[in-house]
């Protein structure tokens, strides 16, 4: 139990930094896990040059998943949408920290699959955006 | 309540060889989900593993020794089958491959020949997917009208509301004699009544009930009943759809192909009489082997005790679940309801509890139970299930309220 919930992820959970949403917004995307009803909606708003300068998101989910946007806007913040087109998987989960099974998996992406569909402008988020890099 | 059936399935965890693993090392598995499928007896893995060591072959149709042995086990299998539930005909037992499959059936057939546009059908709010979507599918195409018994805020049907739908002259109506959410014990005998008075046909899913109840045709009186093996110590990957002959022998085939016909021409076929009319292809005959089984290792404890084993776990489970603070349990109190309890945590995801409870062996369900129009009344996104059976004991309660606190000091 101490791997998958590190204090991190309760901590992050119980008081998350970007919990919200932002009105007016720049970019704004919302999806669900079909499986386990985590639903999240992200809010980003960008400056001129197309940097992220403020994060925000919404919705319902479990710790993991909730944990893992929190840590996400925490991470995009400052970057510009180009790079957020370039997040891996696996960038995501080295800031979670965790190792996670297949169903959890899910959870913990999701905000990442949201947040690809908001910039790449998508109408429907997928599981092959998060192999996307272009 | 006597305490005697307690004592009596003392001993039967032990002929369950899964349920004395360990997780991982040290850790014993706390099975609590047999709402989803049940675990399995040594009869019924033996002689699974027995029929295909032994006697395996093609069915119905060979004159060798081994198809004779594999066809007599098969439908020795639905001789007992249809026994376990009051039928008077095994050619009124048709072997699916489990209830979705089942409704499917009757949707596709009897429901094709018999719905037109605008024609009522009455489910309820409290059904899983597989009662909801073959209708709905049906519905689309058809121009059929679907209307629900709603859900009390204690979790029962309201009659009221299904004598009003009733009124409206509904040409068929399905529901779930169990709820695999809230444990609810519907009411079928007297629901099945006022259907056949309004001359209604009745479909009756009893995924849930027929593994935990004593479940007679002759009292409750359906038209049709579904079930599945797996939900009751039988294999997964088959299931049953009973329905009254006349019905059957009124209905088009569903899936076509070999065993389901009498004679085959180039342009045309006859089909088979019932049962085979409705069994296409090599159905899975080593599960029906396994299924006859678990009806044998079900019989020979009985199903009164199971279900009044049941009771005392289910009223034992809530009062223990009641006195933890942040804990809601949804659906009716013990004395109606079987061994099922849904619950939320305050502030707690149902997948986070269900993932600290697996660290230590506690095997519960999280999500909404392939039932999202019920979690969308109670409006909540997800519940954890903890469901049980025949050989679970109060000592597993006990393991699961001390998962449960040590989920709420994680958290806290």
């Amino acid at each position: 139990m101490d791997d998958l919930y590190r204090e991190v992820i309760i901590e992050r959970y119980k008081n998350p930094a970007y919990r919200g949403e932002l009105d007016p917004h720049d970019i704004s995307f919302e999806d669900e896990n079909p499986l386990c009803g985590d639903h999240i909606r992200i809010d980003l708003r960008v400056d001129e040059k197309e940097i992220i300068t403020e994060a925000a998101f919404s919705g319902h989910g479990c710790a993991i998943s909730q944990a893992s946007a929190d840590l996400l806007l925490e991470f995009v913040i400052g970057k510009s949408l180009e790079a957020v087109k370039k997040i891996r998987k696996e960038d995501l989960l080295d800031l979670l920290g965790i190792e996670l099974g297949p169903v959890r998996l899910k959870c913990a992406l999701l905000p990442l699959k949201i947040i690809k569909a908001g910039v790449y402008g998508l109408g429907e988020s997928s599981d092959e955006i998060l192999e996307r890099e272009d | 309540m006597s305490a005697l059936p307690v004592r009596f399935l003392d001993g039967v965890k032990s002929d369950f060889p899964i349920l004395s693993r360990e997780v991982r090392p040290g850790i014993p598995l706390t099975y609590l989900d047999s709402a989803a499928t049940s675990q399995k007896p040594n009869s019924v893995i033996d002689i699974m593993d027995h029929y295909y060591r032994w006697m395996n072959a093609n069915i119905h149709r060979g004159v060798h020794t081994l198809a004779e042995e594999a066809t007599s086990a098969y439908e020795s299998a639905r001789q007992r089958i249809a026994d376990f539930i009051g039928a008077t005909s095994h050619e009124e037992v048709i072997f699916t491959r489990n209830t979705t499959e089942s409704i499917n059936l009757v949707a596709n057939t009897w429901g094709r020949q018999n719905l037109r546009a605008g024609d009522l059908v009455i489910l309820s709010e409290m059904e899983h997917h597989s009662n909801l979507v073959p209708w709905q599918m049906l519905a689309v195409e058809l121009g059929l009208r679907l209307e629900f018994i709603e859900v009390t805020p204690q979790g029962e049907l309201d009659l009221e509301s299904y004598r009003r739908l009733l009124a409206q002259e509904p040409k068929l109506v399905s529901f779930m004699h169990m709820s695999n959410v809230l444990g609810t014990i519907n009411p079928v005998e007297h629901m099945v009544k006022l259907a056949e008075d309004v001359g209604a046909i009745t479909l009756i899913d009893g995924a849930q009930s027929v593994p935990h109840l004593p479940v007679n045709l002759q009292k409750i009186k359906p038209d049709f009943l579904a079930f599945s093996a797996h939900k009751m110590l039988g294999p997964t990957g088959i299931g049953i759809l009973w329905g009254r002959k006349e019905l059957l022998a009124s209905m088009p085939p569903f899936l076509g192909g070999g065993d389901m016909i009498k004679k085959v021409h180039l342009r045309s076929f006859t089909p088979n009489d019932l049962p085979h009319k409705f069994e296409a292809g090599t159905p899975s005959i080593a599960e029906a082997v396994g299924f006859g089984a678990a009806i044998d290792f079900l019989n020979s404890i009985g199903m009164e005790v199971i279900a009044e084993h049941e009771k005392e776990i289910i009223g034992y489970a809530l009062d223990r679940l009641n006195l933890v603070k942040g804990i809601n349990v949804f659906g009716p109190q013990a004395d109606r309801k079987g061994g099922v309890a849904s619950f939320t945590v305050d502030g707690i995801h149902p997948h986070d509890v269900a993932q600290i409870l697996d660290t230590d062996g506690i095997a519960v369900r999280a999500g909404h139970h392939c039932a999202m129009p019920l979690h969308e009344k109670f409006n909540i996104p997800a519940t954890t299930r903890a469901s049980f059976y025949l050989y679970n004991t109060k000592e597993d309660v006990d393991r699961l309220i001390l998962g449960l606190e040590k989920v709420i000091r994680y958290f806290n």
